[in-house]
């Protein structure tokens, strides 16, 4: 089924060391209740520039995210994280779930909320103390919502409430980050502050795999794109990869008119 | 009426020290039940031990604590279990396979409290639902000088040295395990993929309900520990949007329910001329709810009048 080149991102500069790819997932496969949602999926992410995870709804990216995270579980296939086993490298990874996955309505702070990425250096039984707070804060103030830091998070708007899922994922200070979904259903100020801080985390050489739901926007923010749907349709950069041919692929021939008119301004 | 110290010392107050140490320990173990969504696990946890008390019982011979306890603990184990094969296996919402679980487990305790004589001695169904907070007696003290002996001390009813043990435990451990708790409640797959085992710790949040339930249910009855679950963390959910605080006003929530209403139960009836006092874990259940009630018409930011309030001052002045 797969016609299309899948120039191995390994390919485009010089072999990556083991120790130095950021992701190296080989045979994963998950189902759901007995119902397979992806199959024997390999993917190798490039150092450098953001990734994009990009497919159809029920393609299987957010499942891809979290079976990789090991929050879903693998009925087979290797996870591999900087080379080593992703399960021993929990302090690397970042991770910004799908904002619906919470109770907002939960009583904490966007300060709490921050905190919360600063849990793993902090360690079992200790307590979160000032200096994590100021830290927390810097976080918020990164993301431009420093003066909210004291607000529950039920009275943030969506975008906000992105914006200190962003800051947390910040505040874990990781080397390879797994966000979902970050830019759905956000304002213009948010999707700016968004686009900065992969900008940013790109700059500090750290990974960003990013499930996008917006095929017009995905070329603007990615350098990388992994197409997905049940199984790798392709990978690799954006420039030779998110093409109209490998799209009609991962979304079976529909939306075909829609999609050449945003392959074309790709 | 007339009330002597004596009477105070030896019935109202290890009742009200038991009352008020069972309402805490459930009380601030609810409070992330119920952020978790799940009030009902106090429910079904506090009804699915049953038939582990009895089979700790039987196998002790005797009303022994650390034996029913244990039986509890593992009846909560195979309850627990038990849920997650309905619910996998059977394709069955989380909430539909408690539901079957805790009842036929309930009911098994009762059919073995029934069949094998424990009844006669000391446990019954009543019991069971009602407690028997009237009949914890404390016969040691000769007066209000006397408690300043730690001999007195020593002789305190079993069923309140239980509570007061397993509350201690359940307080050392959300002051220790605050951070962890917070996170699993609010983000159970951030806690995971940070190295904070979220079954881990719900597995251990199981256990601390379980042992709660058992104390509380020997002195209070099921009743009473399934509201005190849920009411003093709700009641102290509308007053505050921080955790920390949520959870100390959920131990006043829970104190002022005890005191209250043992003191309603026990005295209330004679106020208005009646002859006896009423059954106090049902009084302190019907307080609990009261205060959820008030709390849910008058805290400030989320009670049904200020709001009211607040929007007819808006369509007032514009």
């Amino acid at each position: 089924m797969l016609t299309t080149p899948q120039p191995s991102a390994t390919t485009a500069a010089a072999p990556l060391a083991e120790a130095d790819r950021p992701l190296s997932v080989r045979g994963l496969t998950v189902a759901y209740h007995h119902k397979p949602v992806l199959w024997d999926v390999d993917y190798s992410a490039p150092a450098g520039g953001p990734i994009a995870i990009v497919g159809p709804n029920g393609a299987g990216k957010s499942t891809f995210i979290r079976a990789v995270l090991g929050l879903v579980p693998r009925l087979s296939g290797e996870v591999r994280v900087f080379g080593r086993p992703v399960e021993r490298q929990r302090r690397a990874i970042g991770y910004v779930p799908q904002r619906s996955s919470v109770d907002w309505d939960f009583p904490a702070s966007a300060l709490d909320v921050v905190a919360m990425g600063l849990y793993g250096r902090i360690g079992w039984l200790r307590p979160v103390r000032n200096r994590h707070r100021e830290q927390a804060l810097a976080h918020l103030d990164q993301v431009g919502m420093a003066e909210f830091a004291g607000r529950q998070i039920g009275q943030l708007s969506g975008g906000q409430q992105q914006r200190v899922f962003l800051a947390r994922a910040l505040a874990q200070d990781a080397r390879l980050y797994f966000m979902d979904e970050p830019f759905a259903g956000v304002d213009a100020a948010t999707e700016r502050a968004i686009a900065k801080v992969l900008a940013e985390l790109d700059r500090q050489g750290r990974t960003v795999v990013c499930v996008h739901h917006d095929l017009q926007t995905a070329p603007d923010y990615f350098r990388h794109v992994l197409l997905l749907n049940g199984r790798v349709v392709a990978a690799g950069p954006m420039e030779t990869t998110f093409t109209v041919a490998n799209l009609q692929v991962a979304y079976g021939g529909l939306l075909a008119a829609e999609l050449a008119a945003t392959a074309a301004t790709a | 009426m007339i009330l002597t110290v004596e009477d105070f010392l030896h019935i109202d107050l290890p009742a009200l020290m038991a009352a008020v140490l069972a309402a805490v320990s459930c009380g601030l173990l609810g409070n992330f039940l119920v952020l978790r969504r799940q009030a009902l696990i106090g429910d079904a946890i506090s009804h699915l031990v049953l038939p582990g008390i009895v089979v700790g019982f039987l196998i002790a011979g005797e009303v022994l604590t650390v034996a029913m306890m244990a039986g509890a603990l593992g009846a909560a184990l195979v309850g627990v279990l038990l849920i997650e094969a309905i619910r996998r296996l059977g394709g069955i919402e989380s909430g539909a396979a408690m539901g079957v679980v805790f009842t036929v487990m309930f009911a098994a305790g009762v059919v073995l409290l029934e069949q094998t004589g424990s009844a006669a001695v000391h446990l019954d169904v009543e019991h069971a639902l009602y407690g028997a907070l009237e009949t914890t007696l404390w016969l040691t003290p000769t007066g209000w000088e006397s408690l300043a002996d730690p001999a007195v001390w020593a002789t305190l009813p079993r069923e309140v040295t239980t509570l007061a043990a397993v509350t201690a435990i359940v307080v050392a451990a959300i002051v220790l395990f605050y951070k962890e708790l917070k996170i699993v409640a609010f983000d159970p797959d951030l806690a995971t993929s940070l190295g904070f085992s979220a079954r881990t710790v719900s597995a251990g949040l199981v256990v601390l309900v379980a042992m709660a339930a058992v104390a509380a249910f020997d002195a209070v009855g099921s009743i009473l520990v399934i509201a005190m679950f849920i009411c003093p963390a709700s009641t102290a959910r509308m007053l505050t949007d921080r955790l920390s605080r949520q959870l100390l006003l959920s131990v006043l929530a829970a104190t002022l329910a005890g005191i209250g209403g043992y003191v309603l139960a026990a005295f209330g009836p004679f106020w208005f001329g009646g002859e006896n006092s009423l059954n106090a874990a049902g009084m302190i259940a019907v307080v609990a709810g009261a205060l959820q009630t008030l709390a849910m018409l008058l805290a400030p930011r989320y009670g049904v009048l200020p709001r009211m309030f607040r929007r007819w001052r808006i369509r007032a002045t514009g």
